[in-house]
């Protein structure tokens, strides 16, 4: 069993299970829409197996039907904000009219308004936070663009927790009973005082035998090929 | 080699410099104050070649104007680089030609189209696009987007060193998040943050860098896809604002290399003492 499978398998038998971090991320989304007054906000997660973006959480108009839908991480103003990593503020997007038809067939409502930001965590983009129709009347302003990156970050934190507990949970399903046994054990040492000794000190190994195995860089910590110069 | 057979200050070996040598990199003297009208007066952007990487430039928007050539990447691996025909696939790059022209109106505007391949493949194409953009001795290059991938971060950085020594200015946006994210961050590109004043050509120098500029980012018509404007806000559009203002600069004083410009653009600032006064 690799150490990812047994860190997995001890994670998903501590870590909460689905509904709770929909209702983390649920949470997030409905904060948004409070602190800029909006009519709805959205949680796209990029799914990388599909390289497509998915409703993840939606608070206001259009939540119950929204939750699941997918598209293009290529397409539209979510597409360049996950792949740019820059945040976008769009005041009367319905002036596009590419936009207004792709939304509307994908979702039955239109916003006027959009701000969009990548949730972004370590070196990666997780996905997009949008806030859709914030008050016309009131000019957008550069204290509502810091705080929007602000709460993005504390909502990419949310992101990046649900996947690593799904990642988990999937890699538990997969079915190996011993990994499943791995996660019952950590269950119930989690719901054990935490000064229970025995508890602790089998944590401790655990630990310790996980750390021995550790090594190497990831691929991702590889730099990309080096520079060719065209010119003499 | 000797000073003599030196053809210009390219020759020059770069480590060190003779007496004969320090003569021929004779430069012409700066006024003792710098001011906007020597920096740009008159100046219409005329002659210098602005590459916009981004989501594509939409071809004759009434707003932006002609597009003298457009590229896309094709395969990466071999570093092919094709006609692009599908114009703008978001918006972005067109409302970015579109503030560079609204400064700069002469300037030729390049689209090099480094979206719309999904996420998974966006990182090596940008790079490719970049580079592209770099090899092709452009005057300036707009980058109104960034990357947070460290494995790209040492090839961006040798990419952007180079384009500073050969003259190309990269004006790339800054992050008003708390994330690591290249090229901005590095200090051979002009980065770019906004401010919410008025006016086209009102911007800041900012003495606590990474971030060096402010330029306009808050509640702008700019021009999007299908000929029309759109309201927007963010440090992507600030970030053209400057490029508009080298542009103007640089058709004036095609010689100034990307340190000159920066003090150029330092000295011509709006919260710089002598440029308040103009």
């Amino acid at each position: 069993m690799s150490d990812d499978a047994m860190m997995a398998a001890v994670a998903a038998g501590v870590l909460p299970a689905e509904d709770a971090h929909r209702a983390l991320l649920t949470s997030v989304a409905e904060t948004a829409r409070a602190i800029f007054g909006a009519k709805a906000a959205s949680i796209f997660l990029y799914d990388e197996s599909t390289d497509e973006l998915v409703f993840e959480a939606v608070a206001g108009s259009g939540a119950d039907e929204l939750i699941g839908r997918r598209f293009p991480s290529s397409r539209g103003i979510a597409g360049w904000v996950l792949v740019t990593r820059q945040p976008l503020v769009i005041e009367d997007v319905t002036q596009d009219p590419r936009f207004a038809k792709d939304v509307a067939s994908d979702t039955g409502y239109v916003p006027k308004g959009i701000m969009a930001v990548p949730l972004l965590h370590e070196d990666r983009s997780l996905g997009v936070l949008e806030v859709l129709d914030r008050p016309a009347q009131a000019a957008f302003t550069l204290a509502e663009m810091d705080l929007l990156g602000l709460f993005a970050n504390q909502a990419a934190i949310a992101l990046d927790l649900t996947q690593k507990s799904r990642r988990a949970h999937a890699i538990l399903d997969g079915g190996d009973p011993s990994m499943s046994a791995i996660a019952r054990i950590a269950e119930r040492l989690e719901a054990m005082d935490a000064d229970e000794g025995a508890g602790r000190r089998l944590l401790e190994s655990l630990a310790d035998v996980l750390d021995g195995g550790r090594g190497g860089g990831t691929a991702d910590s590889e730099s990309f090929r080096p520079r060719r110069r065209r010119r003499g | 080699m000797s000073a003599e057979e030196a053809e210009g200050p390219d020759q020059l070996p770069a480590w060190s410099l003779t007496a004969d040598q320090a003569a021929m990199l004779r430069q012409p003297a700066w006024p003792q104050r710098i001011t906007r009208e020597w920096a740009w007066g008159g100046a219409t952007g005329k002659g210098v070649r602005v590459a916009i990487v981004d989501s594509g430039v939409e071809p004759d928007h009434p707003l932006v104007g002609p597009v003298q050539q457009a590229v896309t990447i094709g395969d990466v691996e071999k570093e092919e680089v094709l006609p692009d025909t599908e114009g703008d696939l978001c918006g972005h790059g067109t409302a970015c030609a579109g503030i560079v022209r609204s400064i700069a109106p002469e300037c030729e505007i390049i689209s090099v189209r480094v979206l719309g391949a999904g996420y998974t493949g966006s990182g090596p194409v940008l790079m490719a696009g970049l580079e592209w953009a770099v090899d092709s001795e452009f005057d300036l290059i707009n980058m109104s987007l960034s990357t947070t991938k460290r494995h790209f971060s040492e090839f961006l950085h040798e990419l952007a060193d180079d384009a500073y020594f050969n003259g190309t200015m990269i004006v790339a946006s800054a992050h008003n998040m708390p994330v690591e994210s290249y090229p901005w961050r590095f200090s051979s590109v002009l980065s770019v943050g906004s401010h919410d004043q008025a006016g086209k050509t009102t911007f800041f120098y900012n003495p606590n860098p990474p971030v060096e500029f402010f330029a306009p980012g808050i509640d702008l018509d700019v021009p999007w896809v299908g000929g029309t404007t759109l309201r927007c806000s963010g440090n992507s559009f600030a970030t053209p604002h400057m490029t508009g203002i080298c542009a103007l600069i640089l058709s004036k004083h095609p010689e100034l290399t990307p340190f000159q410009l920066k003090s150029v653009l330092h000295a011509t600032a709006s919260n710089v003492e002598e440029a308040d006064r103009e």
